[in-house]
């Protein structure tokens, strides 16, 4: 594809990244400088064990959350400082976001939920675009469906395609299949590949299950909100093999 | 089970402020009234007290009343209270003393000659001086007493509003010429006439006399009792001394200070009555806003109630905790209620008492226990039934509740049943109106309306989509995304998006209702005047009391007039009843009203003959062309009146018309009875064409002629129009003014649903955030819901309020003849605008919370 061999800098990156909640007693280092980068057209998962501050790094990375020192870029455009209303603007046309639960609005049906973010932005839809994503997603005899009346995957499924709908710079997605089945997980996993791999999309996604992570082409290790490892086209088992030792590691340090 | 409810109280305190608003209104409104009229009863009552304190008994005269202010005594030969009736009391072994009091109206000029004080409470009367030379009732602050025909004392009031000064000549009219007067004395009075806005002029006893009956003639005598004597066997003392064959009052102090305190009170149990409707109006609409909360915060907590259920709590004792709540915030509400209440009350007395110097009397504020119980019983009532149904509603809550996700479902259940009842009640609602109205049954038009506004109550939530969709164009249009998500989201719960409505309507309803009602009276009556009066002006006293016979013949004789006829009513005898003539100009009249006949001509008149109305007094007779009335006039002397015409029951002018000429000379009482020395039957009024129409002069012209008495009224066809419309639109800003408090009840029911949707809807709000609308998009969003939630509202009310208007109109008609539904259009318009400025007022707090909502704690809120 042309898009991946031109894919050289990076999508979005972090630099000396930082992100302290509370003061004294309560105060908790969710982020310690880290500098990462994610490059473009690449599937990069992010891993770590609970508390390690993978949400963290996404929320601040995506301009949902403000960072506490350090710097953050999607594309070109440097986050920290930026308004609110510029950063708003950024996440509606350059970032495209997918929670684990609840990213539907439940008034509006499938295809009106993944135009969303062109109807706020009053831009018109890419047709060719959207007929592609609706494809790869799988998704085209039940458009005009509610979410109340499509399966928890189908829901994920239609929240992947809104966040690719407008041809963003980059998508996160946090633990996209936390709450689906092996099955309706490997669906929404191979729909992001897809998108990568034949859209050239840009995707990072934080999960725990080191299978979802083998559909990744590079997985970073995050522990004490630190950078740890990094893993370049993992398999499960590397991926697996790796959690072990951070696990031994934590343990007898 | 009761500790929860107290705890979730709590808990919800913030999203309950608004529920507890409404029901503290409604309460404060139901207090308010209660204490602001038994407060302004039990002054007034001490103040009533305070004037018969000493006055053992009191004789009255009826009779002088009606020759007062009435047209001519219709017994002439019966006796009256004399100087010798006066004395003989007086010298009564258990009378210390008897005061014979004169009393009429007297209209007093100011330096522009208008008239000082409104016209129904000029109070003129006698000054009897003691033998001081002052007299006790109304002592002086200055100068002294009248003591003859061209002296005068004025009360203190009149006195500063008139800027006058004793020395000063002062003009006084009763109903003739006005009399220039030299002012002698200011005193004091405590006569709530007086206090209330009026004025008191205090002649000399002879010329009250002379003024008002004749000489040596009262209107009533009050007798004070010597140390010792029983009031009541005064009174039998009195009544031995009273010359038979007149129909004299006679009644103790106390027993008239009862009789007045009675009237007080029911005057002021009208007044609350009146008053109750509104505060009932208000806590109604506070209905559904409780209703509204209660089904939400049960929706919201039905994983809690289920975990509850689950544990092992009975259905019973769900629909109990979900009850205390509501007696708990009933009670709270209420009492707080009670207190606004009380101290709406106090401001009001002091701004109609100390700000606006009504003249209500003062007094110390009333709260009686009744005031207390009304209030709070109704609030925590009005409170509980509110919640029973969604209280009955979280008892269903089934146990495996508890472990479903607390995502809220989108589809709603079916509202096939409701609708079907909602249609029911709605097609009986009509058929009520339709029928009442047509039959002129009132009652059957006010439960038709009830009922209507029940049924579209219940159908709203049906109504909703398309009512709402009526105005989504517009809204994508105009604002995009967040118009479209508006309308879902006014859409998706059709339920409370109805009930926060429904409360907006009743007030819009009642509002529309009025205002329609008010605009096809305004038109009937121009209309009428406008065919039905052919006058340029009509001259009257502006006490509806009668003009001196004088005014006619001097009106006759202004320049610029080219017609003018008087308006008398006489009563004459036939046989053992009584029949009111009304002597017209035989000559003029038709040129000044149209006399529509039915039958005969109108110029029966000028042959001396009668025109009369059929079907006017139920009960008697019709009078038929060719008819012959045997009549016995005032003054004795008896003729024989032929029906030489019918009118038209949409005539100018009814009643039974005679030709002034005839029946004037008649008018005055028999000679020889005391107290008839004299006049002719007053005037009602007089009607004038001008030469040239109505004009300025002509309107100085006539003033001119009535001597400038400032209790005359000349009034022109657009004055008279003016009045009416004036009168109506000032009933309509009371009513809206009182309606106002529900409207506000209804606002912050709207406030109320939006701040719930909002934290209801605070994941997806958070969502949208992130998905990149900005906060101008999330307020955009809610304000626009809460816009539509009540442009339905307003919508339905203006159909209902039209509808409704449209059945009391058919009421009307019999009353007034012509009346047809007039419906303004820009007034209309204006109502639906204001429906939309409150829609967007009351969520700029909904809004403005929505818009702050931190993404990242709204999305994982659970
Ligand atoms: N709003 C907050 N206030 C205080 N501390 C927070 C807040 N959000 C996160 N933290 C803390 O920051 C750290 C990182 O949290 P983060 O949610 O990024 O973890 P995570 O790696 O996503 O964990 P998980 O796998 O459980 O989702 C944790 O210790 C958490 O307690
Ligand atoms: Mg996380």
């Amino acid at each position: 594809m042309t898009m991946t061999a031109t894919a050289v800098h990076a999508a979005a990156g972090a630099t000396g990244l930082s992100k302290v909640y509370g003061e004294g007693e309560t105060r908790v280092v969710a982020l310690d400088q880290v500098t990462v980068e994610f490059r473009r057209g690449e599937f990069t998962a992010i891993m770590g064990p609970s508390g390690s501050g993978k949400s963290t790094l996404m929320h601040c990375m995506a301009g949902l959350d403000t960072a506490t020192s350090g710097s953050t870029r999607i594309g070109g455009t440097e986050l920290v400082g930026l308004p609110d209303k510029a950063l708003t603007k950024l996440r509606r046309d350059q970032i495209g976001f997918v929670f684990q639960a609840f990213n539907l609005l439940p008034t509006l049906n499938a295809l009106e939920n993944i135009t969303l973010p062109m109807d706020i932005a009053g831009r018109k839809v890419d047709q060719a675009w959207l007929d592609r994503v609706v494809d790869t997603v799988g998704l085209s005899g039940r458009l005009t469906h509610r979410p109340s009346q499509l399966s928890g995957g189908q829901q994920q499924r239609v929240a992947c395609a809104r966040a690719l709908a407008s041809r963003p710079e980059i998508v996160f997605a946090d633990e996209p299949t936390g709450n689906l089945d092996s099955r309706s997980g490997g669906e929404i996993l191979s729909f992001l590949r897809n998108s990568v791999r034949e859209l050239g999309q840009t995707v990072v996604m934080v999960t725990h299950d080191p299978v979802a992570a083998s559909y990744a082409d590079r997985v970073i290790f995050l522990a004490d909100g630190r950078l740890v490892d990094e893993l370049t086209m993992p398999t499960a088992d590397s991926v697996l093999d790796r959690m072990r030792r951070f696990d031994a590691k934590g343990r007898t340090s | 089970m009761y500790r929860t409810a107290l705890r979730n109280v709590l808990a919800h305190k913030a999203r309950l402020l608004m529920t507890t608003l409404a029901v503290l209104l409604g309460t404060a409104f139901v207090a308010g009234t209660l204490v602001f009229t038994d407060t302004l009863g039990s002054a007034m009552k001490s103040q009533n007290a305070k004037s018969y304190t000493d006055i053992a008994v009191t004789v009255s005269d009826p009779e002088s009343a009606r020759s007062i202010y009435g047209s001519g005594g219709t017994d002439s030969s019966a006796p009256v209270l004399t100087e010798d009736v006066r004395r003989k009391i007086a010298a009564l072994p258990g009378a210390a003393d008897a005061r014979g009091v004169v009393s009429g109206f007297a209209g007093i000029a100011d330096q522009h000659g208008r008239l000082i004080g409104d016209g129904f409470s000029t109070t003129g009367t006698n000054y009897v001086p003691g033998p001081d030379g002052s007299d006790a009732r109304y002592p002086l602050v200055e100068g002294r007493g009248p003591t003859g025909s061209g002296e005068v004392a004025l009360d203190s009031r009149t006195a500063q509003k008139g800027g006058f000064k004793v020395g000063d000549t002062v003009r006084v009219a009763v109903n003739g010429p006005v009399m220039q007067l030299k002012l002698t004395g200011i005193v004091h009075t405590n006569d709530p006439r007086v206090s209330a806005g009026g004025s008191l002029a205090a002649f000399d006893t002879a010329t009250a006399q002379s003024l008002y009956l004749s000489p040596g003639r009262f209107s009533e005598v009050d007798i004070r009792s010597r140390p010792g004597t029983d009031d009541a066997a005064l009174l039998t003392q009195v009544k031995g001394a009273l010359p038979a064959g007149n129909d004299f009052s006679a009644q103790t102090g106390r027993q008239l200070a009862q009789d007045q305190d009675k009237m007080i009170a029911e005057a002021t149990k009208g007044m609350s009555q009146a008053l109750l409707v509104f505060a009932g109006i208000s806590l109604f609409v506070g209905i559904f806003i409780i209703a509204n909360t209660f089904t939400m915060l049960v929706a919201q907590r039905t994983r809690e109630l289920a975990l509850l259920r689950a544990v092992g709590a009975s259905r019973k004792q769900i629909t109990r905790s979900v009850l205390a709540e509501a007696v708990l915030i009933g009670a709270i509400a209420s009492v707080a209620g009670l207190l606004a209440g009380t101290g709406i009350a106090a401001g009001l007395q002091w701004l109609l008492i100390s700000a606006m110097d009504t003249g209500l009397p003062d007094g110390p504020l009333v709260i009686a226990p009744a005031t207390v119980l009304t209030a709070v019983g109704t609030g925590v009532l009005v409170t509980v039934l509110a919640a029973w149904l969604p209280a009955r509603r979280a008892s269903r809550i089934s146990p495996v509740a508890a472990m479903s996700s607390g995502d809220q479902p989108a589809t709603q259940k079916s509202l096939l049943l409701r609708n079907a009842i909602g249609a029911v009640l709605a097609l009986a609602g009509l058929g009520a109106l339709a029928a009442g109205s047509a039959s002129k049954a009132t009652g059957l038009v006010a439960a038709g309306a009830g009922v209507v506004l029940l049924g579209v109550f219940v159908l709203t939530p049906l109504l909703s989509r398309p009512l709402i969709a009526l105005f989504t164009p517009l809204l994508r249009r105009l604002y995009g995304m967040p118009g479209k998500l508006a309308r879902e989201n006014a859409l998706r719960n059709p339920r409370r998006t109805a009930a926060t409505a429904s409360a907006l309507t009743i007030g819009v309803t009642l509002i529309t209702g009025l205002t329609v009602i008010g605009a096809s009276v305004n038109q009937a009556v121009d209309k009428a005047s406008a065919t039905d009066l052919t006058a340029d002006y009509t001259v009257a006293m502006a006490n509806f009391s009668v003009l001196s016979s004088d005014v006619g013949t001097q009106i006759a004789k202004a320049p610029g007039v080219s017609a003018s006829s008087v308006q008398r009513s006489v009563s004459v005898r036939v046989g053992d009843d009584t029949k009111w003539l009304t002597g017209v100009n035989a000559d003029t009249i038709g040129s000044l009203v149209k006399l529509k006949m039915q039958e005969g001509s109108a110029d029966a008149l000028k042959h001396g003959q009668l025109l009369v109305s059929q079907g006017g007094d139920p009960g008697t007779q019709d009078l038929k062309l060719g008819d012959t009335l045997a009549v016995t006039y005032p003054d004795g002397t008896a003729g024989r009146l032929t029906v030489g015409g019918v009118l038209a029951s949409d005539s100018g002018l009814t009643g039974t018309l005679a030709p002034d000429a005839l029946i004037a000379p008649h008018s005055k009482p028999a000679a020889g009875a005391v107290g008839a020395a004299g006049a002719m039957a007053g005037l009602d009024k007089v009607l004038v064409k001008g030469e040239h129409g109505p004009s300025a002069q002509l309107k100085q012209a006539l003033t001119d002629a009535t001597g400038g008495n400032p209790l005359i009224t000349v009034k022109s066809q657009q004055d008279l129009r003016d009045e009416s419309r004036q009168m109506i639109t000032s009933m309509l800003n009371i009513m809206y003014g009182l309606l106002g408090m529900s409207v506000v009840v209804a606002v912050l029911g709207v406030v109320n649903t939006m701040a719930m949707s909002v934290f209801e809807r605070r994941r997806e709000i958070g969502m949208l955030r992130a998905i990149g609308l900005d906060r101008r998009g999330v307020r955009r969003t809610v304000r626009l819901e809460s816009l539509l939630i009540s442009l339905l509202g307003g919508v339905l009310g203006i159909g209902l309020g039209v509808l409704i208007a449209w059945a009391a109109n058919g009421l009307l008609r019999s009353s007034l003849p012509g009346l047809e539904l007039v419906v303004p259009p820009l007034q209309l318009a204006g109502f639906l605008l204001a429906a939309a400025v409150i829609g967007l007022l009351a969520a700029l707090w909904p809004a403005r919370r929505a818009a702050r909502l931190d993404i990242l704690d709204s999305i994982k809120a659970a």
